[in-house]
């Protein structure tokens, strides 16, 4: 096989490699199948049948009605502004929080440093989505139920993001930073003009996974959110799902699947392997 | 994680941060050393004053709450709570729904555990040199991993769906009877386990794939000289190698079988007869839909423990492993 080309010489004549391979082959297409129905039933004409809704082969006559009627039903410009102000939100601000405290950790000496260390390790080890009923209590006497902020709020300060930036801020030479002390520029400045413009790697692997995170989150902001028009895409698809549900309109709900993970997957696959490496980094979160 | 720690203190950037005096009677320089060091370390205490006002009110506050909830009770939804003591947690362990969503939870845990972990490193083994095509596989397989679990909840409404559905139009006609997937108590649980196993391999894969890097390459090459069979390479080269890997992705599939259940939320609502009640959806309906805080809490507060207790078992692994993945 020319695919075992670069494969070492002694292994090349071994079948239970190749056997493996040809498995996992078949596993990823079975792994695909969710998605090419989701793209064939969106382009489905209602006039096919219900018995040929679940048929693999494409229609002869594709159309856009799907996308038309989910987009009708659906309030999906809506849900996409919220979730990207979710998104945004949470990002904009963990981004101070993390590098703040990630400087402190990596270049600071402080009284009571590793018990602080411990309190941040201490965020990852409670499992913040099982503390849904106290927070949402919390958001609630804040006069934050119902509101995106209420939505953003527990995710301002991240433990993982902390870690992230300590490991990157640490790796960088202090003599760059000893330079700058002679110079006479505090610490802000010192973050804001070294720290931070050699670390953008972190800081995009970070933002990765903290908007990937954020973007599917649902079950948080079905107990903060009431409105309909603050729903975000998570909880608007649910909803959506169900009304379409009802009507049996399956291509509809293919349609609507599809138009709220399409700019998930764009982006994966323009960013494919920066994806990839940031989610190796996300192991605990 | 705790020797890098250690190496950050040596390594100071900031002179002299430490102002102590070690001269004179140390009893009576107490205060004034405590004064001398929290003022040496305020840059720093200001530094990390964001992240800990939202820590201390989201996550160890929440904890606390959690506690002192778990202790009162409310008759109806508008009395004022009192004090009940351990009423609330002795009450949950007798709640029949409670235990059922436990059992759900540890049958789930380990039927989502097991097969999208050996998926998963089947995966990896298979993929594990980097070229078009393997990329392309990767990405297939990883594809699941990016959607939303609501998103996938939507496209399994149909492949569950009884007759017309994907599953029954394709493989349906091997049955003698057509399983009602999402319907029957019996299977329904299962159903839910296949859901997450696609939607979570790809990424555990991941893990398998970074710990295939780290096997080292002369130990191969020795046992290629040696004349080892694929199967002998994998049981005394690759799997001790990948121990690590094993115990993390464990934890973390184990976290995830309790916190990630947002299909039963859409798909099943806890039923058929409570089969796919897990215990995040029991103490959702008991906090939303019965506005009982107290149960809730003490719900919350049995999951933490379990919970951290294996977090701790990760951090271990992962102090190990020097850094971690």
């Amino acid at each position: 096989m020319k695919l075992f080309k670069d494969a070492p010489l002694a292994t090349r004549d071994e079948i239970t490699p190749k056997l493996g391979f040809v498995l996992v082959v078949l596993l990823a297409l079975v792994w695909l199948i969710p998605f090419l129905w989701m793209v064939v039933a969106t382009l489905r004409p209602p006039s096919d049948g219900i018995n040929a809704m679940a048929e693999l082969m494409p229609s002869l006559k594709p159309t856009l009605d799907n996308i038309k009627d989910a987009w009708d039903i659906g309030d999906f410009p809506r849900y996409f502004l919220n979730t990207t102000i979710i998104c945004t939100g949470i990002l904009l601000v963990q981004f101070v929080t993390v590098t703040l405290a990630g400087f402190a950790f990596a270049r600071l000496s402080f009284a009571g440093k590793s018990l602080i260390f411990y309190l941040f390790l201490l965020q990852l080890m409670l499992v913040p989505v099982l503390l849904i009923v106290p927070n949402l209590t919390l958001v609630a006497k804040l006069g934050l139920y119902d509101t995106l902020t209420g939505v953003m709020m527990p995710f301002f300060a991240s433990a993982f993001g902390t870690f992230l930036m300590r490991q990157a801020f640490e790796a960088i030479p202090t003599e760059l930073e000893d330079a700058a002390l002679i110079d006479g520029a505090g610490v802000f400045a010192r973050i804001r003009h070294i720290y931070v413009p050699l670390s953008l790697p972190s800081f995009s692997a970070f933002a990765i996974v903290s908007v990937t995170s954020h973007w599917n989150d649902f079950l948080w902001p079905l107990m903060v959110i009431n409105s309909p028009d603050k729903r975000p895409l998570t909880v608007g698809l649910s909803v959506f799902t169900k009304t379409a549900e009802g009507t049996q309109a399956w291509g509809t709900i293919a349609a609507g699947t599809l138009i709220v993970i399409a700019p998930l997957l764009v982006t994966f696959l323009i960013f494919q392997k920066r994806f990839i490496s940031s989610f190796v980094t996300s192991g605990i979160k | 994680m705790r020797s890098t720690f250690r190496r950050g203190e040596m390594s100071l950037a900031e002179p002299a941060p430490l102002a102590v005096t070690r001269s004179g009677p140390p009893r009576l320089n107490v205060l004034q050393r405590f004064i001398a060091g929290f003022k040496a370390s305020l840059p720093a205490y200001l530094l990390l004053l964001p992240s800990l006002i939202f820590l201390a009110a989201f996550t160890y506050g929440a904890v606390g709450r959690v506690i002192v909830d778990a202790l009162y009770q409310r008759a109806t939804p508008r009395a004022p709570s009192r004090f009940v003591g351990l009423d609330n947690l002795v009450a949950v362990l007798a709640d029949p729904a409670f235990t059922g969503a436990v059992i759900n939870n540890l049958l789930y845990a380990v039927g989502t555990v097991v097969p999208s972990m050996a998926l998963a490193f089947l995966f990896a083994l298979a993929l594990s040199r980097t070229n078009a095509v393997t990329s392309a596989l990767r990405a297939a397989l990883f594809l699941p991993v990016l959607i939303p679990m609501v998103a996938a909840s939507a496209l399994f409404l149909f492949i569950f769906l009884p007759n017309v559905g994907l599953l029954d139009h394709y493989i349906g006609r091997l049955l003698p009877v057509l399983p009602n997937w999402l319907g029957d108590p019996d299977i329904a649980l299962v159903a839910i386990m296949v859901i997450t196993i696609w939607k979570n391999a790809g990424y555990y894969m991941l893990f398998f794939l970074a710990g295939l890097q780290a096997v080292p390459e002369d130990a191969m090459e020795a046992s290629y000289l040696d004349g080892a069979g694929p199967w002998q390479r994998l049981r005394y080269i690759i799997l001790p190698e990948l121990k690590p890997t094993f115990l993390f992705v464990t934890v973390i599939a184990g976290l995830n079988a309790v916190t990630q259940v947002d299909h039963v939320f859409v798909l099943t609502q806890g039923g058929p007869s409570n089969a796919t009640n897990l215990v995040l959806f029991y103490i959702y309906e008991q906090a939303v839909e019965h506005y009982d805080v107290g149960k809730a809490s003490a719900a919350t507060l049995l999951s933490l423990g379990v919970l951290m207790g294996l977090t701790a078992l990760s951090f271990r692994t992962l102090a190990n492993r020097e850094g971690g993945p």
